[in-house]
């Protein structure tokens, strides 16, 4: 397609502008009122007790979560390329993967309450045993785990048909063991569609905030992450309220930028290695 | 006999890729499983490799019973098409894999694949990734690679089917070396006829699933057991009802006994050779193949009309159709799919 200069201008500069307001104003903003009164009084902020334990909590739940989530994952990748399972059970697989994608977190929260809550399914199973699930962390994880458990298996899948199995039958034929071929041909094969799908993981674990909300006491200083309790924060009024808003809003996204370096990085490696 | 296979069938779905097939390879030979795409060749070498497990039969490789052991324990070494090089491996660690699976000492692991690397002729690509060498290069790294661990028979599957013919033929020759050196019982697997002749001493033609015939190349080239078998080792023309090889036919400018007239359709030069398409009294198309010499003495023509004498010996009476159609399948594909 021939297209004129000018018009090659004109579009460049649309995009240009259409990213400025959506994406980089916002972003600027955050940044320009979390320093408004300096930088003292932003780290004050991001320091407060309940923002340091909301910060912690969400690295712990992001701590359980991705693991979980990369095992399950390459387990479940590895089914669906590899074994030889009959196509009804590898298709009900593929589509419950997508489950997550599919369903609002919000009721995905809600559907936990009614499996795990006061008079759901297992609820009293937990409740009597003293395990608090609803309401607690180990629901947040449980949510978290849910919301973001598609994406290794979808980045890891389409690696493992690309490659296809002779490597792993030549490790066969060479005297490796299944576990030995896994460890020493298919993980390093795959590795960075595992640490793609890994920090697109982790970047939904820290910022959920729909199906985590759902079941989280929502009490600050012991079950509110750092969306919630920006989130929390935001619904309060009056200036100090809302510069310590900024401030966090300024730490998550701190958090984002460098889990978006991250990706950029395993990203082009992907490609490198395909 | 190193390997055994005895009464194999195989199915997949309704497809019978092997059919009640037998087969014996001796101590130290050289077999070539030869066919067209879908005759079941590479089924039954895998099935020997353990990477398919037989419907029916058994393998047995020196003497002990394979059929149901995996890969690992059956003392192979297997050479894929497409090389199977681990990515993500140097060279050197590519051939090592096999010996640090079987944990050898460290210094014995160095010199074994250091050896080995000597003899494919890799020896400074060492430290290089299997992505950096060329495709023939990478299938002489698989062959180091495969034979590093000793194996007590070496199976390749179209070892050179994806290769440039040029370095095809380099690698053949030195394939058959490198047997004669080691001297390890191996089995090839290949659709090219001239590859099978020029690397095996013996050589199994496979067509539909089942074995037509085994010999020595020159056996089955000059006494084919089927129709399918002549057509798919050389070119075929019928004369008089019977299969011939074009180069066997004479070509006169007088009628004498036993001579049937033709009229001369076309002439190709091929190099040496010059082919004649002719077209007999009935009207049924012929070939004979002359050497430049004979051809430059009868000076033929399109038009001109000669006297065809077929060969004195009948190889095999069949039908024509047959021989047609293993010779239309021969170069029908270059890149079987798992045939």
């Amino acid at each position: 397609m021939v297209v004129s200069r000018r018009t090659t201008l004109s579009l460049r500069l649309l995009a240009l502008l259409y990213l400025t307001l959506l994406l980089l104003a916002p972003l600027v903003i955050v940044f320009w009122r979390t320093f408004e009164y300096g930088f003292a009084t932003a780290w004050a902020f991001m320091t407060t007790p309940a923002a340091v334990s909301a910060f912690w909590l969400s690295v712990l739940i992001a701590a359980i979560a991705v693991p979980l989530n990369t095992i399950f994952g390459v387990g479940a990748a590895l089914v669906l390329a590899r074994s030889s399972a009959p196509r009804v059970g590898k298709g009900v697989l593929d589509a419950l993967v997508d489950l997550p994608f599919i369903v609002s977190p919000v009721i995905a929260g809600l559907a936990l309450l009614l499996v795990y809550g006061q008079g759901g399914w297992f609820g009293s199973v937990f409740l009597n045993n003293g395990i608090r699930i609803i309401y607690a962390v180990p629901g947040m994880v449980i949510a978290t785990v849910f919301v973001s458990l598609p994406f290794v298996v979808r980045e890891v899948t389409p690696v493992l048909r690309e490659v296809g199995d002779e490597q792993e039958q030549a490790a066969a034929t060479l005297g490796a063991s299944s576990w030995q071929t896994f460890w020493r041909v298919t993980l390093p094969t795959i590795r960075w569609g595992v640490a793609y799908g890994v920090v697109l993981t982790t970047a939904r674990a820290l910022g959920e905030i729909g199906a985590v909300l759902v079941v989280s006491a929502n009490v600050a200083g012991s079950t509110l992450t750092l969306p919630l309790l920006l989130y929390q924060r935001d619904e309060q009024i009056g200036s100090r309220v809302t510069t310590s808003v900024y401030a966090l809003a300024t730490e998550l996204a701190v958090l984002s930028v460098a889990v978006l370096l991250l990706m950029t990085v395993f990203g082009s490696r992907r490609e490198e290695a395909r | 006999m190193r390997i055994k296979a005895e009464a194999i069938s195989k199915r997949f779905g309704d497809f019978t890729a092997l059919d009640d097939v037998s087969l014996e390879v001796p101590q130290g030979g050289l077999t070539a499983l030869l066919g067209p795409s879908g005759s079941g060749k590479s089924t039954l070498l895998r099935i020997i490799a353990g990477l398919e497990e037989p419907d029916e039969g058994t393998v047995r490789i020196a003497g002990q019973d394979v059929t149901h052991a995996r890969p690992q324990d059956r003392g192979i070494g297997f050479v894929f098409q497409h090389y199977a090089a681990f990515a993500h491996m140097s060279v050197f660690e590519n051939v090592a894999f096999g010996l640090r699976i079987r944990k050898r000492k460290p210094a014995q692991t160095r010199a074994r694949v250091e050896e080995l690397l000597a003899l494919v002729g890799l020896t400074q690509w060492a430290g290089q990734r299997p992505h950096q060498l060329s495709g023939g290069q990478r299938q002489r790294m698989a062959l180091a690679r495969a034979l590093a661990v000793e194996p007590q028979v070496l199976l390749l599957d179209e070892p050179f089917g994806a290769l440039d013919s040029g370095v095809r033929a380099e690698l053949r020759r030195w394939l058959r070396r490198l047997h004669d050196e080691q001297g390890v019982t191996t089995v090839l697997v290949t659709h090219d006829q001239e590859e099978a002749m020029e690397v095996a001493d013996t050589i199994a033609v496979m067509n539909r699933g089942t074995i037509e015939q085994v010999g020595a190349p020159r056996v089955v080239y000059d006494k084919p057991a089927s129709p399918f078998v002549m057509g798919f080792l050389g070119p075929v023309s019928t004369i008089d009802g019977r299969l011939v090889r074009p180069h066997d036919v004479s070509l006169s400018l007088t009628d004498g006994p036993g001579l049937i007239e033709a009229m001369v359709k076309r002439v190709v030069h091929l190099g040496f050779e010059v082919r004649i398409e002719l077209e007999l009294t009935g009207g049924e198309p012929a070939r004979a193949q002359l050497t430049r010499a004979q051809s430059e003495e009868l000076e033929l023509a399109p038009g001109d009309i000669v006297f065809v004498q077929p060969p004195a010996r009948s190889v095999v009476s069949g039908d024509p159709a047959e021989a047609a159609a293993a010779a239309a399948g021969e170069d029908a594909d270059a890149q079987p799919l798992n045939a």
